[in-house]
C-alpha cells in the first residue's frame, strides 16, 4: 500500500508536467492538424534557460521561471513563422518532415553547443519532505511546487481560452479556419499565439523537470515529447481536458510499471498505450468519433 | 526489343563497370565499408512504403533489426549458412512487417506515422530486456560475412524488384493509393490489401538490410536501432524524392559519404541532415528528384553522360 501511494504521488508529480507537454501538442494539433516533433525540444530549451537564469543569473525560481517562458515562447513562435508557416497549404507530410528536421536541429544542435554532458540543476528549493497520516503518505515540497505550478498553469489556460478575445479566436480557428478567417479573425496571429502558449508551457515543464530530477541534457526532451504526444492521444488529441487528463494517466501508469515491474519496459508500456487506443477509440477518451468525408 | 535488350545490357556492364570501381576501392583501403550499398537497400525499400505508397512509417529501424537480430542468431547461435540468415532475417522482418502492418494501416498521416515509430521503439524494448540476445549491451562477435559483392547484388536484385513491383498492376494501385485513398478506394482498389502489401515487402528488404548490416558491424545493440536511425533512412528517401527509386539511390550513396566524412561527429552530421531536410521542404518539399526517374534512354534522346547506378 505504500509503494502504491508513493508511486500514485511520483505519478502524478510526473503526470503534470507530462500533461503540461501534452497542452502546447494538443493546442497546436487542435489548430493546425500538426504533430509539432519539435515540441519536446522546446521543453529542453526552456529548462535549459531555467538552469542558466539560476546558475549564472543567480535568479530565484519565479524570474527563471519567466525567463524560461520567455525564451521558449519566442523560440516557438520562430519555429512557427520560419518552418512551419510557409509548409501551411502543402502536404501534411511535409510539414511532419519540417517538424521532425526543426526536432533533429534542435537537439543536436543542443549537443554542439551546450555540450552532450548532463548537467546538474541547482537546488532551489532545500528538499523536505511532509509525511501525513502516520508516514503513509509522504509528499517532497518539490512535488508540491510541481502541483501548484501546474495547476496555476492549467487553470491560466483554461481562462486564456474560454474567457479572452484570443482564446475566442483559437477555437474559432480549430473548428474550422477558413470560416474563421470569413469572420475577420486573424488566423496567422492566432496560430502563432497557439504556439506561444505551447512552447510557455513546455518551458515551465522543462524547468520543473530540472527541479524534480536535478538533471538536464540536450536530448531530455525526445522521450518526454514523444510521452506527451501519447498522453494527448490517449486524452483525444486537440481536447484540452483531455491532455490534462491523458497526462496525469501517463504519469500515473508510468509510475506503476517502474515501482512494479521494470523500468527497461516503461517506455514500451507508453508506445503500447498509444497503439491501442489508436486501434480501439483513435479519438481518444474524451473525443467524439467524426465521420470522414470525402 | 532490341533496344530493349541493347539498354538492358548497357545497365548490367554499367553495374559491373560500378561493382569493380568500387571493388577495387575496397582492396586498395580508400573506401572502407559498404555501409552505401546497405544504405540503398533501406532506402529504396523505405522509398516504397513512404514514397510509393504514401503511407508514412517512421519504423523502418524496427523492421531493420528484425532482421539483424534474427539473421545474427542463425549463424552466431545456431552456426547455420549466411544466404540462410539473410532470408530468414527478411522474411521474419516481412512478417513482423504484415503483423504491425493490417492494424496500423487503418491510421494515415502523422498518426500513421506516430504509431510505426512506437512499434520500432517497442521491437526496440523487447530487445533491450531480452537475456537471449544480450539485453542492452547487444549481440557482439557475429561472424563478419558481409562484404561488396553480396551487398552490391542483393542492393540489385532489391532494385529490380522493387522497380517492377511498382511498374506491376499492383504497384499502380499502391500510386493511387498515395495519390488518393478515398478515391482509389471507390474504384474497387482493396486499400488495405495493398497498403499492407507494399508494407510487407518493404519491411522484408529492411530486414535484409538489417542481416547484412549486423553481419558487417561485428556487434548489434537495441541502441542501435532506435528512431535516429529510421530518421537516417528517412532523410535519403525524403532527400532523394518521395517516389523516385533513383533519387532514393543517390541521396543514399551521397549521405553515405556524408556519413563517412562526418564520422567523429555525429552531433554536426545530423544537424547537416535536420537543416536538409528543412531545406528540401521549404523550397523542394518533393524531393531532388520528385517523381522522376533517371532512364538511359532519356539520358541518350539528350545526348548525356550516362550514370553507372542507373537500373531503369
Amino acid at each position: 500500500m505504500k509503494t502504491f501511494i508513493e508511486q500514485l504521488i511520483n505519478g502524478l508529480s510526473l503526470g503534470s508536467i507530462y500533461a503540461l507537454i501534452a497542452l502546447g501538442y494538443t493546442m497546436v494539433y487542435g489548430i493546425m492538424k500538426l504533430i509539432n516533433f519539435a515540441h519536446g525540444d522546446i521543453y529542453m530549451v526552456g529548462a535549459f534557460t531555467g538552469f542558466f537564469a539560476s546558475t549564472y543569473f543567480h535568479l530565484g525560481f519565479i524570474p527563471s521561471l519567466l525567463l524560461a517562458m520567455l525564451v521558449s515562447l519566442l523560440l516557438g513562435v520562430t519555429i512557427e513563422r520560419v518552418a512551419y508557416r510557409p509548409l501551411r497549404d502543402k502536404s501534411k507530410i511535409s510539414i511532419l518532415i519540417t517538424a521532425i528536421g526543426v526536432s533533429l536541429l534542435l537537439e543536436n544542435g543542443g549537443i554542439i553547443i551546450l555540450s552532450p554532458q548532463v548537467r546538474t540543476y541547482p537546488q532551489i528549493f532545500q528538499q523536505h519532505m511532509y509525511s501525513f497520516f502516520n508516514g503513509i503518505i509522504t509528499i517532497s515540497n518539490q512535488q508540491i511546487v510541481i502541483f501548484v505550478v501546474s495547476i496555476i498553469m492549467m487553470v491560466g489556460l483554461q481562462i486564456i481560452i474560454y474567457k479572452t478575445k484570443i482564446g475566442k479566436a483559437m477555437r474559432a480557428v480549430s473548428t474550422d479556419p477558413d470560416a474563421a478567417r470569413l469572420m475577420g479573425v486573424n488566423v496567422d496571429r492566432t496560430v502563432s499565439f497557439t504556439f506561444a502558449i505551447g512552447s510557455a508551457l513546455a518551458a515551465v515543464a522543462g524547468v520543473l523537470v530540472g527541479i524534480y530530477y536535478n538533471s538536464i541534457d540536450p536530448l531530455m526532451g525526445i522521450m518526454p515529447g514523444l510521452k506527451a504526444f501519447i498522453a494527448a492521444v490517449l486524452g483525444g488529441i486537440g481536447i484540452i481536458p483531455g491532455a490534462m487528463v491523458g497526462g496525469l494517466l501517463m504519469g500515473v501508469i508510468e509510475a506503476l510499471v517502474s515501482g512494479y515491474g521494470s523500468s527497461l519496459y516503461r517506455d514500451g508500456v507508453s508506445f503500447a498505450i498509444l497503439i491501442i487506443i489508436l486501434l480501439i477509440k483513435p479519438t481518444g477518451l474524451f473525443g467524439k468519433n467524426v465521420r470522414e468525408k470525402v | 526489343m532490341k533496344q530493349i535488350l541493347k539498354n538492358r545490357l548497357l545497365i548490367f556492364l554499367g553495374l559491373l563497370v560500378f561493382y569493380a570501381i568500387i571493388q577495387i576501392l575496397l582492396s586498395t583501403n580508400i573506401l572502407n565499408d559498404v555501409l552505401m550499398g546497405i544504405n540503398v537497400i533501406l532506402a529504396v525499400s523505405l522509398n516504397l512504403i513512404n514514397g510509393f505508397t504514401g503511407q508514412f512509417s517512421l519504423g523502418h529501424a524496427g523492421f531493420m533489426s528484425i532482421g539483424a537480430y534474427t539473421s545474427a542468431i542463425i549463424t552466431y547461435k545456431l552456426g547455420l549458412p549466411f544466404p540462410l540468415a539473410l532470408l530468414v532475417g527478411g522474411i521474419s522482418a516481412g512478417i513482423a512487417g504484415i503483423l504491425i502492418g493490417i492494424p496500423s494501416l487503418r491510421l494515415k498521416g502523422d498518426y500513421l506515422a506516430i504509431t510505426t515509430l512506437g512499434f520500432g521503439e517497442i521491437i526496440r524494448v523487447i530487445f533491450l530486456n531480452t537475456e537471449y540476445v544480450g539485453g542492452a549491451s547487444g549481440l557482439s562477435g557475429i561472424p563478419k560475412y558481409t562484404n561488396w559483392t553480396w551487398v552490391f547484388w542483393i542492393a540489385v536484385i532489391t532494385v529490380v524488384l522493387i522497380k517492377n513491383f511498382i511498374n506491376s498492376s499492383y504497384g499502380r494501385c499502391c500510386v493511387a493509393i498515395r495519390e488518393d485513398e478515398t478515391a482509389a478506394e471507390s474504384m474497387g482498389i482493396n486499400t488495405t490489401y495493398y497498403k499492407t502489401l507494399a508494407f510487407t515487402i518493404g519491411a522484408f528488404f529492411a530486414g535484409i538490410g538489417g542481416a547484412l548490416y549486423a553481419h558487417n558491424f561485428y556487434i548489434i545493440q537495441p541502441e542501435t536501432f532506435n528512431f535516429m536511425k529510421s530518421f537516417d533512412i528517412l532523410t535519403m528517401v525524403v532527400l532523394g524524392g518521395l517516389g523516385s527509386i533513383t533519387g532514393s539511390i543517390l541521396s543514399a550513396i551521397f549521405l553515405t559519404f556524408v556519413y563517412a566524412l562526418l564520422q567523429d561527429y555525429a552531433a554536426l552530421r545530423m544537424v547537416i541532415y535536420a537543416i536538409l531536410l528543412i531545406i528540401v521542404m521549404l523550397f523542394r518539399p518533393e524531393g531532388l528528384m520528385g517523381t522522376k526517374e533517371f532512364s538511359l534512354k532519356k539520358l541518350f534522346k539528350k545526348g548525356e553522360k550516362s550514370s553507372e547506378f542507373t537500373v531503369n
